[in-house]
């Protein structure tokens, strides 16, 4: 049974709360229930961003939980924030350019995946968080990469389309990066 | 991998939009009001080129009074708020009250007293089922608990207000307002019941037809105390409406409606691991209460205790139901807080030992 608790923190502008619609949209168009609780309120201006996305195959009970199965964290604070309340053989997926101190716990599968650099190399740092998105669903492939792109052709205004390839081509270089790390 | 039914992602707000666009709504009167600024931003967008009027009124004062006017007028009106711009209302949904007119209203709930927080809260549970506003009268209130039912309830509360002739409310809270989930809008027929009442101009054929709350003579406004009562009467009788989880084999259970609804069903399922036999009931209608069904569970379990987001108020309804039957005890959290279900679950450990 798939019942994936995902929290995704990050500053405010790394695309945070998009990486959890976009895993929410494909988890749709893939026919499964989710639920998306982002934290609103004078911090997300400039301060600390974040959204627990829920995927599963049945009734999502609770949108709003306090330990999760994966932590998809963008800086340090979030790291601190968060590490503690992974559960227990859950994952840590986290981005390597920002966070400096990982978590070291023994009982969760922690992955450095440097996305703000391989984003640079791509010559758009916007599409960093794609990257983290393709690392996790090559570790947990709780959508595919097509239910993304679908979703992605769903959420971005037809005008932004010649974007897609490039979305994709970070999905791709994010899975790439975690069958690197493991 | 196209869908074959209409359903999308959306914020609770948005889907309480959407709903009521497609519910053939005429008029939405509003003022922007943090956690469900979403429903006049998304109005705006759709309204022109669809259907109905959505404006942005100076105030909330104004917005409810325009709303009154509408409605008077026959027309399928609505508007949305959250805590204190709901508080400024208060006048004019008395009013609407007292004169029978079908409307649709909603409060966002968020934290308070005061100015308060942005955050979702349920500090409003008084407010909305005892009478906000001044003088005898009863808004039939509506609790969604997800993003479908904030779009179900448009339609459902649109079609209660106008068989009643009565406001009807929804309250929600800031976490249902923002947090997006999987939404199915069906195709459905709009019915629009006749309003021969409405001021729409007097033709030859009858009587004027008067809105008045003013009915100087009390003997007068008594006869129209009398006749709302009766209406209230019938809407407990027809209307109460609820959802049981786990009850069937239930020793204890958990009272709880809106978001707290959700995180108490995640505490049931955490509870039944640990074998406590726990169970849920769900007030969907907060006005008229499920009294009698909680009467009646009274007699099958030890104990009851209600998760509210808000210092204990719902849990006064709980007690006047099961009539000292059983212990009911309270948890909530409060100023825009929300309790993870592990911290609920063990708060209801502790509340068992005391039975």
């Amino acid at each position: 049974m798939l019942n994936e608790e995902i929290i995704i923190a990050g500053f405010g502008g790394q695309g945070v709360l998009s990486m959890g619609q976009t895993l929410g949209y494909a988890a749709m168009v893939e026919g499964k229930n989710v639920s998306w609780m982002p934290s609103y309120g004078p911090e997300m201006r400039g301060g600390t961003a974040n959204c627990i996305t829920i995927v599963s195959d049945s009734t999502i009970s609770s949108p709003i939980v306090s330990r999760f199965d994966t932590g998809i964290l963008l800086n340090q604070p979030s790291m601190e924030k968060f590490e503690s309340r992974i559960k227990p053989g859950g994952i840590i997926v986290y981005e390597s350019t920002n966070i400096l101190h990982a978590s070291d716990r023994k009982d969760i599968g922690v992955y450095a995946i440097p996305a703000s650099d391989e984003a640079n190399k791509l010559h758009n740092i916007k599409i960093a968080n794609m990257i983290l998105l393709g690392a996790f669903l090559e570790k947990k492939p709780v959508v595919s990469i097509e239910g993304v792109m679908e979703a992605l052709k769903k959420v971005l205004p037809e005008r932004y389309h010649n974007l897609l390839p490039i979305n994709r081509q970070a999905l791709e270089v994010g899975a790439e990066l975690m069958r690197k790390a493991q | 991998m196209e869908l074959k039914e209409d359903i999308r992602l959306m914020k609770g707000n948005e889907a309480m939009a959407e709903a009521a666009i497609q519910a053939g709504m005429d008029a939405y009167f509003g003022y922007p009001i943090t956690p469900q600024s979403e429903v006049l931003e998304y109005l705006t967008r759709e309204v022109p080129n669809r259907t109905g009027i959505a404006l942005q009124a100076e105030s909330e004062v104004a917005a409810i009074n325009m709303v009154y006017g509408a409605a008077g007028a026959g027309a399928r009106v609505w508007t949305s708020s959250s805590s204190p711009g709901w508080s400024l209302m208060q006048e004019g949904v008395s009013y609407i009250a007292a004169a029978e007119l079908p409307c649709l209203l909603v409060n966002v709930n968020r934290g308070g007293p005061g100015l308060g927080t942005i955050q979702p809260s349920q500090g409003d549970y008084f407010q909305a089922t005892k009478g906000g506003g001044h003088g005898d009268y009863h808004l039939l209130v509506l609790a969604p608990n997800s993003v479908q039912e904030m779009a179900d309830f448009v339609f459902l509360g649109f079609e209660l207000a106008e068989k009643y002739r009565t406001p009807v409310m929804m309250l929600s809270d800031g976490a249902i307002g923002q947090m997006m989930e999987k939404v199915t809008f069906h195709k459905r027929e709009i019915v629009k019941s006749a309003k021969p009442w409405a001021t729409t101009g007097k033709t030859e054929d009858r009587e004027r037809n008067i809105i008045t709350t003013l009915f100087i003579q009390p003997e007068k406004m008594e006869i129209v105390n009398i006749h709302l009562n009766a209406k209230y009467e019938e809407i407990k009788k027809n209307e109460v409406r609820y959802e049981e989880i786990e009850t069937k084999d239930a020793e204890y259970l958990l009272v709880a409606y809106g978001l707290s609804a959700r995180i108490s069903h995640k505490v049931v399922i955490l509870a039944r691991e640990k074998g406590i036999k726990l169970g849920l009931l769900r007030p969907i209608t907060l006005w008229p209460y499920p009294s009698d069904v909680l009467f009646k569970l009274a007699d099958q379990v030890k104990g009851m205790m209600t998760v509210e987001l808000n210092a204990g108020q719902m849990v006064e309804d709980v007690r006047l139901a099961v009539n000292g039957k059983v212990k009911v005890g309270h948890y909530g959290r409060m100023g825009g807080i929300i309790p993870s279900p592990e911290e609920v679950e063990e708060n209801l450990e502790k509340f068992i030992k005391t039975l």
